[in-house]
């Protein structure tokens, strides 16, 4: 059995703000030289093949979360940002959204 | 206390939901506290983000490799120059890739059909196609365009003469494939402004046709 190519219908660029969020995050750290782009393929391809061998990734939302996966993991092995800087900075941004007036922008208490 | 006429199990989690800014999605969240770390950093600048996003997601797209294309069916020389040294001729047209990737054209001919994968992750040519669509990045597509070209392909609506064979190209950060399909018939004495419409993305990649002389 083969498994069926997802839908080939023209779907926007980018399915969520965040898959470009995250997309530009890596290009510009490419950039800047933080690491090269064969560096970063060679990465995420590992990172994909370790997802898809537990499940068929459909390109997507997954693909979008393996990169994350690939960033983080990077960023946390050049001393970029670690694992628990990025833990912390997250609950930050949580309490700033949930202490935020809906309707007005969303900013980081000093912290 | 509050007086509510509301029955007792209709419950009012949404008012308080939206009494505070939307949480975004937990990934949302970790990209937004790598953004904030790296900008306080000063290894990423903001504005620089803001660039790239609205690159990819508002200019870049397979309009730029329909240009190379058209130009190629209706300019001999520059289709020669193309086949021979595409990296050339790209950066001539402003078309350099992002990375300093190579680009190689490959073209179809009635001998040989030519499609592109990235078996590894999702290597592009992004500055001639943008960004690839999701069936490209699927597992299903990178695991089977290289073991069943022709099913795969017939899951694209496309059926080719048993005659014509298919080439798979593997993509890789260095070198990023762009397919220059066959000149539909009937376009003879066309300018490249006509048959830039013909050219469609998935006939860039090598998963589809362009459109007919009819179509246009």
């Amino acid at each position: 059995m083969t498994i069926p190519i997802p839908s080939r219908q023209d779907s926007p660029r980018f399915d969520a703000p965040w898959h470009a969020q995250v997309f530009a995050l890596t290009v510009a750290l490419s950039d800047k030289g933080a690491f090269t782009w064969p560096e970063w393929t060679e990465h995420f391809g590992a990172e994909l093949a370790r997802r898809g061998a537990e499940r068929p990734q459909d390109g997507s939302d997954d693909y979008y979360n393996a990169w994350l996966a690939t960033l983080e993991s990077l960023a946390a092995a050049r001393d970029l940002a670690t694992s628990e800087a990025v833990e912390h900075m997250k609950v930050r941004w949580e309490k700033a959204y949930l202490s935020t007036p809906h309707g007005a922008p969303v900013k980081l208490a000093q912290g | 206390m509050r007086h509510s006429t509301s029955m007792p199990h209709d419950h009012h989690d949404h008012d308080h939901d939206h009494a505070h800014a939307l949480l975004p999605p937990d990934p949302a969240l970790r990209v937004r506290a790598l953004e904030t770390i790296l900008t306080e950093k000063g290894l990423i600048d903001p504005a620089a983000l803001d660039a790239i996003i609205d690159t990819y997601a508002h200019k870049v797209g397979p309009q730029e490799g329909a240009r190379v294309v058209a130009r190629a069916w209706a300019d001999p020389d520059f289709r020669t120059a193309l086949l021979n040294n595409a990296d050339a001729v790209l950066d001539g047209m402003g078309l350099t890739g992002r990375q300093g990737e190579h680009v190689v054209v490959v073209e179809n001919t009635p001998q040989r059909h030519n499609m592109v994968v990235c078996t590894l992750c999702s290597c592009y040519p992004w500055t001639l196609l943008g960004i690839p669509p999701a069936w490209y990045k699927s597992d299903a597509y990178r695991a089977r365009a290289v073991r069943e070209p022709r099913a795969v392909l017939a899951e694209f609506g496309l059926t080719l003469p048993a005659e014509q064979a298919v080439r798979v190209w593997d993509s890789t950060a260095e070198v990023r494939y762009l397919i220059l399909p066959m000149r539909p018939e009937g376009t003879e004495g066309w300018s490249a402004e006509q048959l830039l419409p013909l050219v469609t993305r998935d006939s860039m990649v090598g998963t589809g046709l362009p459109l007919s002389a009819r179509d246009a």
